[in-house]
This record gives structure tokens, sequence and C-alpha cells, in this order.
């Protein structure tokens, strides 16, 4: 057969296309939910690690005995129980409902309110968990991830080192977000800075702009005297 | 079994590994090497998905090489590594979440990886399945090899770790002066310790020193 001819080669690209679309297709299709599972699985695990739980063997098991509550927080600061399944696309739910989650933790008898945060590194996405005593104001504990900052500079974010920094900073400073990250070696404030990373500044301004603007969202509810149900 | 190991099947597979390295010697694939180094274990996990993709996308455009058409040639052999490349990063997904999230954006480097290309091309288009799954695999290792001891250099003189293990961060050699050098972390020094490694094979192997 001439495998030259343009017939052929136009029937055999399409032929290919075909096939790898219908795999695709089917590969997609058929791993569907048990990525989502994974999903979901990973979302609580860095919850948990916001908490200081980690390297978790039963992810839902654990999830189950800290994380008691999976609150939405509307615009005046009221949180409602949410009522949709374990969502993980919170700057969807903002855009879409003006509605922010909240997630209320018990560790050792005491509450503990865990807010998403997410916003961009140098190279893409970062996000992450911070974790609030029940003053509302004091950090307990901390998660960031990213999708693909340098390794071993802005991908240090990632790393216990870092995230336990923030713990025991305080959030609010006269009603305003003042938790914030610096230039490494440049804390001045150590109620409200954190040292940022070495050779991971433009990382580093990224976890400051997503603490930022992603807190100030709740500061109608940190700054609330009650919690009404 | 004598046939599947012949002398030349056991050259295919293992002079990729040394004299005719697909980084140090046909300098392909220094993209990524520059990309995943920093650390050791992203650059094992990436060796390892090379390697893998490259058998298996030579042994399928193996077995379908005398049916692709020779205008569209380098496009059918994307299409294959794309869509394996998808498949694996699918497959990992779903059972393997926590080495997916490790390779995170690594996997769309596979598919620009120039050695696979390379070796599609030069090796898959005119050789049968068994001989192209051999130099897939010798290509992917060697290209694998290379990484790792980047990244040995990289991780340790840079992090002072290794596998994210404290190896050289103790106070009695930090008094004595040591400190771990940022500048290792930076791309540019792959470069210098690939052209290093590059060196060290070239002086002692004459014959392959262009004249």
């Amino acid at each position: 057969m001439n495998t030259n001819s343009n017939s052929y080669t136009i029937i055999y690209a399409s032929v290919i296309v075909v096939i790898v679309a219908f795999l695709l297709a089917f590969v997609s299709s058929t791993l569907r939910d048990k990525q989502q599972k994974n999903v979901e699985l990973d979302a609580k695990k860095q919850i948990l690690s916001a908490l200081n739980v980690r390297n978790v063997e039963n992810v839902d098991a654990e999830y189950d005995k800290y994380v008691k509550r999976d609150m939405l927080m509307d615009a005046d600061g009221n949180l409602s129980e949410n009522t949709g399944a374990f969502a993980t696309a919170y700057e969807k739910e903002v855009k879409e409902n003006n509605r922010y989650h909240v997630f209320i933790a018990e560790v050792d008898g005491d509450t503990k309110y865990i807010f998403p945060v997410y916003g961009t590194g140098l190279w893409g996405g970062i996000w992450g968990y911070v974790a609030l005593d029940d003053d509302k104001n004091t950090v307990f504990g901390t998660y960031f991830s990213h999708a693909g900052e340098t390794p071993g500079l802005g991908a240090e974010i990632a790393t216990a080192n870092f995230q336990d920094e923030f713990v025991g900073r305080k959030v609010l400073k006269d009603g305003e977000v003042a938790l914030t990250v610096v230039k490494h070696g440049k804390v001045a404030d150590a109620d409200y800075e954190v040292d940022g990373i070495s050779g991971g500044t433009i990382t580093s301004d990224g976890v400051k702009a997503m603490l930022k603007n992603c807190l100030d969202d709740y500061k109608v509810f940190l700054t609330k005297e009650t919690v009404e149900d | 079994m004598g046939k599947l190991f012949s002398k030349r099947n056991k050259e295919v597979f293992s002079t990729p590994l040394g004299m005719n390295n697909p980084v140090t010697v046909q300098v392909l694939g220094i993209c990524s090497a520059l990309a995943v180094t920093a650390k050791l274990e992203p650059a094992i996990v990436m060796g390892l998905s090379v390697t893998v993709i490259t058998a298996f996308s030579n042994v399928v455009i193996s077995l379908i090489r005398k049916t692709i058409p020779n205008r569209i040639r380098i496009i059918v052999q994307l299409v294959v590594v794309a869509a394996l490349v998808t498949i694996v990063s699918e497959i990992l997904k779903a059972f393997a979440y926590d080495v997916s999230v490790q390779l995170s954006v690594y996997v769309g480097l596979i598919i620009t990886n120039c050695i696979l290309m390379g070796r599609l091309e030069a090796f898959a288009m005119a050789n049968g399945p068994w001989e192209s799954f051999l130099d897939g695999i010798g290509n992917g290792l060697g290209y694998a090899k290379i990484l790792v001891i980047v990244a040995f250099f990289r991780e340790l003189l840079g992090s002072g770790t290794l596998l994210g293990f404290n190896i050289l961060n103790y106070a009695p050699l930090q008094e004595l002066g040591y400190m771990n050098n940022g500048l290792m972390l930076m791309p540019p020094m792959a470069l210098v310790i690939v052209a290093c490694i590059i060196w060290y094979q070239r002086s002692r192997h004459k014959e392959l020193q262009e004249q």
C-alpha cells in the first residue's frame, strides 16, 4: 500500500485522532470518581496539617475526630452549616455565592477555626489553610502548598519548617490583617511578621498577599464577639 | 531467550548509560535537567517517569512504524507521546496521588523532552518493538543517571540535605565557617555540573573528543 498518498495520510490521521480521543475519554471517565476522592482526601489531609496533625494514616477517621463542622460564612460574618458536599472549590464559592468556607475543629477540648487561603506564587498557584485559636487571632497552625514553585527556593513554603514559623503569631492589629511575611532576615515585629524564604522572595510575597487578601474577607467574622449558630 | 539478549541488544541497552549518554554525549534533555535537579527526590521521580514513557512510546511507535505516513510521522509520534503521558498522569492521580502531586508540572515537561522524540525518530522508526523497548529503558536510565548525579551535588551543597534528610546542617560544622551554597539551587549551577560531568567523561574517553 502507498503510505504516502494524500488520502491515506488524511485517513490515518483521522483514525489515530479518533482512537486517542476515545482512549483518553475512557480513561478520564473511568478514573474520575477515584480522582475526586483523592482530591478530597488530600484537602482533608491539608486541613489536618494546618492543625499540626501530620503523617496521618487513616485520613477520614482522623478528620472526623478533629474537624467538627464545615461552615459557610456570609458577607456579614454569620455562619451557617455547609449542607452541600465537601467542597474544595473555595474561590468558586466566593465568586458565585459570596460565601466563605470556615472549618471548626476541636483539639484537646479547644475550639480552632480553619480558613482556606489561595493566591499566586512565582510560577503558579499557591494555597493553604490557616488555623486560629478560639480568640480568633492567634495562629495555631498553617499549611501551604504550591503547584510548581522552584524546588529548594519557593517550594520551601510547603515545608513544616516554614509553616511552623507562623505558630503563635497574631493576625489582627487594630482590626486590620497584620500577619505578614517579610524579606528573609528582616523581621522587626515578631508578633506579626514571619521570616521569608531566602531566594524565594516572590513566592514569599505571594504568601504575604494571599494571607492579606483571603484573611481580609474573614475580618467581620474575626472581629465579631460571639459565634451564632 | 538467547536472541532476546543478544550482543546487539545488550549494546542497545547499555551504550546510552555510558558512551552514548543522551545528556552528556548527545546533549538532549538539558532543559528538564535544569528544572528538576535542585532536590534529589523530584529528580529520581522524573528520571523514572521519563524511562517508563520513553520505553512504552518506543514500543508503540515501533509497532505501528510501517503504517505511519512519512509526511506526518512527527505529529503521529507526538500524539502517541502526549496520549501516553496523559494516561500515565491520570492513572497516577487515581492510584498514586502523592506521586502525581510531586510530579505536578513535570508531567507536562516529559512531553517536550527531546530525548523522547529523538529516540522515536532515530530508533523506534527503524527497529522492532523489543529492541525499541530496551533502547527506551536504556536512554531513560541514562538520563535518570545524570539527573541523579546533578541533583545529588545540588541538594547536598545547596541545602545541606539529601532526599530531605539533614546531612550538613549541624552547628559544629557551621561554627567552622561552613555555609550552604545558595547558588547551587539556582538553575545555572545545573549546567555547570552537567558540564563538569561531560568534561570528566571526555577526558577519560578520548574517542568522544571532537577534533
